[in-house]
C-alpha cells in the first residue's frame, strides 16, 4: 500500500515548445507529488500534457525546441530534474527512474538480442560481471513471466509477440530496481487480454518492490483497475486530483464528471442509448481562451468562468479541482 | 431474405519466396464463415489483433478476393462479379476505415473528397453537387464552414464525420465500419457514435461495425460475432452479453476487460498459453492452446457452430 512520503514532487512545471507559429506553452502550473509504493494515473485526451509532463521528468523532450520553465521544480530524492545536467539524468534513467513506452516495438532496437539489450543497462549502472548479468537478466525475463526465458535472452524482438515484447520493455526498465516507473500508455496497442497480464504484472512489482508507478493513460477503465489516486489533465493544465475512489463516485471537475459518462456502459438498460458527450473540441494550445480552458464545452459556464482563469484549488479532503463552481456528490 | 449472406468464406493469403517464388505457406486468415445480417441490423465483429475481422469485412465488401465461399447481397452472388457488374454493388455497400486520416487524400479539400464520390456514381445532377455536399455535411455535424479546408486542418474526430459522409453520399443500404472510433478520444467516440446511430435511422441502414473494444459493441450493435484465429467462436445477442455469453474465450475477453468503476475491481481474467500461429492453425478447436476446459475432443475436431437460442450459436464441445 503507499506511503505518505513523497518520492517525487514535481512544482509549477511549465513546459514550452518554439513552432514555426511561435512559441506555445505545453503544459503550464503542473503541480504534483509522487509516493513511495503508489500507482498515480495521469489522464485525458490527446493534446492534454500528459506525456510532456512524464517526459520532462525523464528530461526526454527534444532539446532544440523544448523548453523548461526556470521557475519548475522537479525534486527526486534532494536533485532538482529540472536542472540537473546530462550526467546526473544518465545516472538516473534506468537506475533509479525508468520509463516504458506505448509501442514496445519501437523501444527495442531490432538488430540487437532481447539479451543485448538488457545487460546495456545493467551494464551502464551495476559493477555486476558478466554471468551475474546475465543470470540477472534472465531472473528479470521470469519475473515478467515469459516462457523459456534462457533461450528468449539470445533471441530478436521480432521473434516475438507483442505482449512478450511490452514484457521485455518492462523487464529492461525493471532489471536495475527503479524507485519510479513511468508508464506512458504501456497497454494502448495491446489486445485486452494482454492487456490484462500486463496490469496484473505491474500490480504485482508494485506490491513485491515497491515501486512508485505514473501511469498514463486515456482509458478511464484501466485507472479505475489499478491506480491509487489520478490525476485529470485538460488542455495543459491538471483540472482535478483525487484518489480513485472520489473521483470515480464524485467527479467534481465537468470535465471529469464528462469524461466518466462518455464512457458506453454495458447492461439492458444502457444498450443502444446516446451517450453522454461533450460537445465541442479541446482548444488549440495557440487559441487558448481567456478564462476557463473548459468554457466551450462546459455544461455549467457562467460569466465567471470567461472573465477570469480559475486556480487549481486548496486541498480539501486530499482532493484539489480547478473550478469555480465544483460539483457537489450526488 | 437477409440482406446479406454470408456462407464458407475463405480467405488463405499465400507467403511465397525461394528460388522460384513458389508458395511457402498460407496464412488462414478466415477460415470458413458462414452467417446472416438482415435489413437493418447491426452486426459487430469482435476479436484480438489477427482474428480476421478486417479481412472479413474487406471480402463482404469485394476489396480482396475470396479463397472460396460466397457473398449473396440481396439475393444476388457478388463473390465472382467482374469490376463493371459490381459497381452498382458498390453504390449501395460503403465502407468506413479506422484512420480517417489515412484514408483522406491530403491535397483535396474535404467538399471535393465528398463532391468526387457524388460526381464518380452520378448521384446528383451536377449543379446540385455543392448543395448536396452541404447537406451531408450538416447531417454528420462538420461545420460548413470548413467545405473547403484540408484533412490536416481538421482533428480526429471532425475527419471521421466527413469519412462518413462520403461513405453516405451514395445513398448506400449496407455501411461496413472498421474500427471507426479506435483512433479516437473517449469524448469523440461518444460523438461519433452518435452520429453513427442517428444516421442509422435517417437512412435507413444496415451495418457491419468491427471493432477490438468489446465495450463499444456490446453498447452499439445488436448482435455479435466473436472471431479468434479466423473461426467464429460465438455469435451472440447485445444487451444483456455478461448473462449471455457462453463459449469460454468470449467470457475470456469479458474478464480482461477493466471495468469504469473503482469500487467493482475483479481480478482481470489472463489466459495462459499462446495464440497458435495462424500459417498453422491446430487441427482441432483453435483455442486449445489457452482455454481452460480443453479435452481430447476440443484437439481432435473442431466444434461446429450451433444455434443455442435465437440468435445465439456457439462452437464449443464443452458448454
Amino acid at each position: 500500500m503507499p506511503k505518505s512520503e513523497a518520492l517525487l514532487t514535481v512544482k509549477n512545471l511549465s513546459v514550452g515548445f518554439h513552432t514555426d507559429k511561435g512559441d506555445v506553452t505545453a503544459i503550464e502550473g503542473v503541480s504534483f507529488e509522487v509516493r513511495v509504493g503508489e500507482i498515480l494515473g495521469i489522464v485525458g485526451e490527446s493534446g492534454c500534457g500528459k506525456s510532456v509532463t512524464s517526459r520532462s521528468i525523464m528530461r526526454l523532450l527534444p532539446k532544440f525546441n523544448s523548453f523548461i520553465d526556470p521557475q519548475s521544480e522537479i525534486n527526486f530524492e534532494g536533485i532538482n530534474i529540472a536542472r540537473a545536467d546530462e550526467k546526473t539524468m544518465r545516472s538516473l534513467r534506468g537506475d533509479r527512474i525508468a520509463m516504458i513506452f506505448q509501442e514496445p516495438m519501437t523501444a527495442l532496437n531490432p538488430v540487437f538480442t532481447i539479451g543485448w539489450q538488457l545487460d546495456e543497462a545493467l551494464k551502464y549502472h551495476t559493477s555486476l560481471d558478466r554471468r551475474d548479468r546475465i543470470e540477472r537478466a534472465v531472473a528479470m525475463l521470469k519475473a515478467v513471466e515469459i516462457p523459456n526465458p534462457r533461450q528468449r535472452y539470445y533471441e530478436y524482438p521480432h521473434q516475438l509477440s507483442g505482449g512478450m515484447r511490452q514484457r521485455v520493455v518492462i523487464a529492461m526498465a525493471l532489471c536495475c530496481d527503479p524507485e519510479l516507473l513511468i508508464a506512458d500508455e504501456p497497454t494502448t496497442a495491446l489486445d485486452v487480454t494482454i492487456q490484462a497480464q500486463i496490469l496484473r504484472l505491474m500490480d504485482e512489482l508494485r506490491k513485491k518492490a515497491e515501486t512508485a508507478v505514473i501511469l498514463i493513460t486515456h482509458d478511464l477503465g484501466v485507472i479505475a483497475q489499478i491506480c491509487d489516486r489520478v490525476i485529470v489533465m485538460y488542455a495543459g493544465q491538471i483540472v482535478e486530483t483525487a484518489d480513485v475512489h472520489s473521483l470515480f463516485k464524485n467527479p467534481q471537475h465537468p470535465y471529469t464528471k464528462a469524461l466518466l459518462e462518455s464512457i458506453p456502459q454495458t447492461g439492458r438498460e444502457h444498450h443502444q442509448t446516446r451517450l453522454p458527450t461533450i460537445e465541442g473540441i479541446v482548444p488549440s494550445l495557440f487559441e487558448l481562451p481567456e478564462g476557463c480552458r473548459f468554457q466551450d464545452r462546459c455544461a455549467y459556464k457562467t460569466q465567471e468562468c470567461v472573465d477570469r482563469e480559475p486556480q487549481l484549488g486548496e486541498e480539501i479532503n486530499h482532493r484539489k479541482v480547478r473550478c469555480f463552481f465544483p460539483l457537489e456528490g450526488s | 431474405m437477409p440482406l446479406l449472406e454470408i456462407k464458407n468464406l475463405v480467405k488463405h493469403f499465400p507467403v511465397r519466396g525461394g528460388l522460384l517464388n513458389r508458395v511457402l505457406k498460407k496464412v488462414h486468415a478466415v477460415n470458413g464463415v458462414s452467417f446472416t445480417i438482415e435489413k437493418g441490423e447491426i452486426l459487430g465483429v469482435v476479436g484480438e489483433s489477427g482474428c480476421g475481422k478486417s479481412t472479413l469485412g474487406k471480402l463482404i465488401i469485394q476489396l480482396l478476393d475470396a479463397t472460396a465461399g460466397e457473398v449473396t447481397f440481396k439475393g444476388r452472388a457478388i463473390t465472382h462479379l467482374t469490376a463493371s457488374e459490381l459497381l452498382p454493388f458498390r453504390r449501395q455497400m460503403q465502407m468506413i476505415f479506422q484512420d480517417p486520416h489515412a484514408s483522406l487524400n491530403p491535397r483535396m479539400t474535404v467538399g471535393s473528397a465528398v463532391s468526387e464520390v457524388l460526381a464518380f456514381h452520378k448521384v446528383v445532377p451536377r449543379q446540385e453537387l455543392a448543395a448536396k455536399v452541404r447537406e451531408l455535411f450538416s447531417q454528420v455535424g462538420v461545420n460548413l464552414d470548413s467545405i473547403d479546408r484540408y484533412p490536416h486542418e481538421f482533428s480526429g474526430g471532425q475527419k471521421q464525420r466527413v469519412g462518413i459522409a462520403r461513405a453516405l453520399a451514395v445513398n448506400p443500404e449496407f455501411i461496413i465500419a472498421d474500427e471507426p472510433v479506435s483512433a479516437l478520444d473517449v469524448s469523440i467516440q461518444a460523438q461519433v457514435l452518435n452520429v453513427l446511430m442517428d444516421l442509422k435511422d435517417e437512412f435507413d441502414l444496415t451495418m457491419l461495425f468491427i471493432s477490438h473494444d468489446l465495450k463499444v459493441v456490446d453498447h452499439f450493435c445488436d448482435r455479435m460475432l466473436v472471431m479468434y484465429l479466423g473461426f467464429i467462436l460465438e455469435e451472440v445477442p447485445c444487451q444483456d452479453i455478461h448473462a449471455d455469453a457462453l463459449h469460454p474465450y468470449t467470457k475470456a475477453l469479458l474478464g480482461a476487460n477493466p471495468v469504469s468503476d473503482p469500487e467493482k475491481r475483479h481480478e482481470l481474467t489472463v489466459l495462459e498459453g499462446e495464440v497458435p500461429s495462424p500459417f498453422h492453425p491446430p487441427q482441432g478447436c483453435p483455442f486449445v492452446t489457452r482455454c481452460p476446459l480443453v479435452t481430447e475432443q476440443c484437439h481432435a475436431e473442431m466444434p461446429p457452430l450451433v444455434e443455442r437460442a435465437v440468435g445465439h450459436r456457439v462452437a464449443c464441445w464443452e458448454v
